[in-house]
């Protein structure tokens, strides 16, 4: 399984989610640039990943200009072929704009960027201690979406407490049934608020991170 | 318009100023030009009124590679072939103003120091004054809670999306700041040694590029003048403050970086303070050429009233301090290489004029001559005036030195706890997380502090495999007290709190924030704290590798309390080794190394409870400072302790509070016996560490503290979670950890 991960000018967890695969993963990775459209080289067994950042300074609603750039047609036609797209905050507000994923990412409900430690539950029913760091990650889509994609299995992390319940204080921005991450419906698609790339070092305190790739089959 | 010492004066040059400027030039100056001279010539660009002082500071030795003031920013070696570049700045004025944009670039502006000599920025602090929160009569202060989101808020905003973490800063709230609020930043960089950038023009014919966003009229003599009273009348319903775009500096950033790989840069300056003239005035002066530049080539966002007109005259082209803007001075003949580069990142970029070597900057706009000035005249160092300010030890001084210990009653064991619950709700003692989480921390995942907090925050450099460990630090009530003393408690606190996470200081960054120089009064402060600083610095062998003086912090009600900034770095060979501060397992030994002092004088106790308003500094005595942090690094580096916390501000209780709440773990410990109940528990005598040691560890501390005269006193050991105090059960830590975290979040709310 090889990564590819998008570089749009205003990225800036690019490097850190490429220095994850490459050390903490141990996969091959590449860069890629907005302006650039090949990735022919990639096959649907492949990852691309968008990662965190402010894609094109994010003044407008975030991700909404990133959607048009070059790069981002080849993803959603590799998306559209089954091939394997990955986007973390920013990255998931961009999937979200491309309508690869369903639903949208509003301003966090206390109307604050939000940075520390949540807690999230997989549809393993295992937790994960993982960072946010987002001003817009209120996930929200309407009650039948929501409704829709509870019963496919679509909606894989949930914000929760120490303890796995899933309470409004566990919830940091407000998010529609404290929705962390989804995925479309064949499942090659996902998106996700917090940042496993920022707690995949053990120097760091916490390898959680490597235990979401594993979650999301990517190890 | 005849240009006369009065017009001189409202730029804010002294008649003696517009002398010397006569006399140098030959000549009297155009407005053009003697508004480049207010520019250059200001407190912010020339250091006028500090210099001769800032000199007498350590600028050399220890990991030393660029010495303060021949660079943007200092450059220090940190082993593996790579330096650290590291710089504080205030943007007090701006902020006061309009909190969000002013704190916004003021990040902005600094971290351009770090990037453009070619680091990149890895970590951001800062340090943050504000008007106590709550009012007398126990409300919210509506303009101090303006304040504070604002400044937090633009902190935020221009660092979150730049994506350097904010890793660690202080904040205080006292009434003198309620007027002037404090906000410095403080950028840190990593780069190749062999890969940094001067900020120099060298090589006649080479061309001068322009770079970044459009200029405009905002933020036109920034530097050195409210541009109200300027005869232009434009300029009058103009924002004095700048507009930041993280998102252009972002690109910026990454385009710079880029380009001097390529090898074709000769030098690089970011446009801050007095804009383009500044940056080609101290280019040219250090490459010791000069420049013709052609203002009409430089993008503008002003509208054009005519064909011929740019919209901008050449004097708020000189001066204009819009953001996001660098002057680059590249190899005639690469010109295509570095065009390339910032067309991929789509930053607009124009070749504005050449290099030459007759030492004088020509100013040229649709091909009339605006200014001609020697280089070297406007630049520090070069023409620019250097003065020594009166001096008149302050009177409230009398105060201080009149108060004694023994005007304030004991408290009685049964106030303890009530007295502890207020204090622990002090917004300078509480928790500033709803402060913390607005920045992100994470980004950059080197972060080591996250889980595992130190009394500095550790940030692993992965490429070298060590780390760094910084701070930024200054209790200013202590300088108020006593300038000198205050100043070395500073420069100690820095390095003690680097020494506990287990690094060794290299070098300091100073901000140095005052009321007006002309005051006597103020001057002594000033100087006493540079003398201070000075002694403190030699002692742990810290060089100043550069920083920022900020004068003026003064309104009618008077100056600001001194507010020395220190930003200190440090290194930290092995980041397996860290110390944190937090209690790790339930039955280790807690005990305090350093001598215990029957001394409340300056505590947030003393101060905000009991309502002292005048007493001296807590004890301090600078080489039993240093040897105490000589012994506690050697160990930390034995495996001799468990954890470190020095006693800081609220005293030795809430030092064991914070201690206990990373892991939900209580205290049980006595009274020592000697003291006053009131110095045991928030006394803020300095030089004091608690550390916690497992069973086999005590025996080997104690052995070793004794051996190096290093005063050691157990006081008790951990608890699952109970805090018992003399036998008394207070509430469990958890409950504790609740009010400190809520604090400041209830007032904002109210």
């Amino acid at each position: 399984m090889k990564f590819g991960v998008v570089v749009f000018p205003g990225s800036n967890c690019d490097r850190d989610i490429f220095n994850t695969i490459q050390s903490d993963l141990g996969k091959e990775v590449e860069f890629l640039w907005h302006k650039d459209k090949d990735i022919k080289h990639f096959s649907t067994g492949d990852c691309i990943v968008l990662p965190g950042g402010f894609s094109y300074g994010d003044y407008l609603r975030c991700g909404a200009i990133a959607r048009f750039s070059p790069m981002m047609q080849s993803v959603i036609s590799f998306a559209h072929k089954g091939g394997r797209v990955l986007g973390i905050c920013n990255g998931f507000q961009i999937l979200c704009e491309s309508g690869l994923l369903p639903g949208a990412l509003l301003m966090n409900a206390h109307r604050q960027f939000i940075c520390k430690n949540v807690h999230l539950k997989g549809n393993d029913h295992k937790i994960y201690k993982i960072p946010v760091a987002h001003g817009d990650g209120r996930y929200y889509a309407n009650e039948n979406i929501l409704d829709d994609m509870e019963r496919n299995g679509q909606v894989i992390l949930h914000y929760c407490n120490e303890s796995g319940e899933m309470t409004s204080e566990s919830n940091p921005n407000g998010a529609s049934r404290n929705i962390a991450g989804i995925k479309n419906k064949p499942g090659n698609v996902i998106g996700l608020m917090p940042h496993p790339e920022r707690a995949s070092n053990p120097l760091c305190g916490n390898s959680d991170g490597i235990r979401l790739f594993e979650y999301f089959e990517m190890n | 318009m005849e240009i006369n010492s009065k017009i001189a004066e409202e730029l804010r040059l002294t008649e003696e100023e517009f002398e010397r400027i006569k006399k140098e030039l030959g000549r009297t100056p155009n407005f053009t030009e003697l508004c480049a001279f207010s520019g250059m010539w200001s407190e912010h660009c020339s250091y006028k009124n500090s210099i001769k002082w800032l000199k007498t500071l350590p600028r050399k030795g220890g990991r030393m590679l660029v010495e303060a003031g021949e660079e943007n920013a200092g450059l220090m070696d940190i082993g593996n072939g790579y330096g650290v570049v590291f710089k504080i700045e205030s943007h007090n004025h701006p902020s006061a103003i309009e909190p969000f944009q002013g704190a916004a670039t003021g990040v902005g502006g600094i971290q351009r120091d770090i990037f453009t000599m070619g680091a990149r920025p890895v970590a951001s602090l800062n340090s943050l004054r504000f008007g106590n929160l709550k009012m007398e009569n126990g409300e919210t202060d509506p303009k101090t809670k303006r304040l504070l989101s604002g400044v937090v808020q633009g902190i935020g905003f221009y660092g979150n999306c730049f994506g350097v973490p904010t890793v660690g800063g202080e904040i205080y709230f006292e009434d003198c700041y309620h007027t002037n609020p404090l906000v410095n930043a403080m950028s840190v960089g990593i780069v190749k040694i062999g890969e940094t950038v001067s900020a120099t023009a060298e090589g006649v014919g080479n061309p001068v590029f322009f770079v970044g966003s459009a200029t405009g009229k905002d933020g036109i003599g920034g530097a050195s003048f409210a541009s109200a009273n300027i005869t232009e009348e434009s300029a009058e319903d103009l924002p004095a403050v700048q507009v930041g775009d993280p998102f252009q500096e972002k690109k910026l950033l990454e385009a710079c970086l880029e380009i001097i790989k390529t090898g074709a840069v000769i030098g690089m300056q970011d446009m801050g303070a007095a804009g383009i003239i500044c940056s080609t005035a101290e280019m040219s002066a250090k490459g010791k050429s000069g420049m013709i530049i052609h203002l009409d080539k430089v993008p503008t966002r002003s509208k054009a009233e005519s064909e011929s007109d740019s919209g901008m005259k050449a004097w708020e082209l000189l001066l204009s301090e819009s953001q996001e803007r660098m002057l680059l001075v590249v190899k005639k003949g690469h010109e295509e290489k570095v065009l390339k580069i910032f067309e991929k990142w789509d930053l607009p970029c124009s070749h504005i004029g050449d290099v030459t070597d007759d030492g004088k900057l020509k100013f040229f706009l649709h091909g009339n001559l605006e200014a001609e000035i020697p280089a070297d005249l406007l630049v520090l160092g070069g023409g620019a005036p250097q003065y020594d300010r009166a001096i008149a030890k302050p009177k409230y001084l009398e105060k201080i030195n009149a108060f004694s210990m023994d005007d304030v009653e004991d408290i009685s064991e049964n106030h303890l706890k009530d007295i502890a619950e207020q204090i622990i709700c002090i917004p300078n003692i509480a928790s500033k997380r709803w402060i913390t989480r607005q920045y992100d921390s994470t980004v950059g995942a080197a972060n080591l502090s996250t889980n595992e907090p130190s009394d500095a925050a550790i940030v692993w450099v992965r490429e070298t495999g060590t780390a760094l460990a910084m701070t930024t630090d200054c209790n200013s009530r202590y300088v108020y007290a006593d300038p000198k003393k205050g100043a070395m408690i500073a420069v100690s606190e820095a390095a003690r709190n680097i020494v506990c996470s287990g690094a060794q200081p290299i070098g300091v960054t100073n901000c140095l924030n005052f009321g007006n120089p002309f005051d006597p009064e103020v001057y002594y402060q000033f100087t006493e704290a540079i003398q201070g600083m000075g002694e403190a610095c030699r002692k742990f062998n810290t060089p100043v590798t550069g920083g920022n003086v900020s004068f003026y912090n003064q309104n009618p009600e008077g100056p600001v309390y001194p507010t020395p900034t220190i930003g200190m770095v440090g290194i930290l060979d092995d980041p397996k080794k860290k110390m944190t501060l937090d209690f790790k397992n339930a039955g280790d030994t807690i005990l305090v190394l350093g001598e215990m002092k029957n001394d409340v004088n300056c505590s947030e106790y003393l101060h905000k409870i009991r309502g002292v308003e005048y007493s001296k500094a807590p004890a301090f005595d600078l080489d039993e400072e240093f040897a105490l942090q000589k012994f506690l690094l050697s160990a930390i580096h034995d495996q001799l302790v468990q954890s470190a916390h020095d006693i800081s501000e609220g005293g030795l209780l809430i030092t064991l509070m914070e201690k206990g709440f990373h892991r939900n773990l209580g205290f049980e410990v006595n009274d020592i016996p000697g003291l006053r109940l009131d110095a045991c528990w928030f006394g803020e005598g300095q030089s004091r560490v608690v550390v916690t040691c497992n069973s086999a560890q005590v025996s080997s501390l104690k052995q070793r503290a004794a051996l190096n005269n290093i005063p050691f006193t157990i006081i008790g050991s951990v608890t699952t979670g109970a805090i018992k105090i003399n036998g008394e059960e207070w509430q469990n830590i958890s409950l504790w950890k609740g009010k400190y975290d809520n604090a400041i979040e209830k007032i904002i709310a109210e």
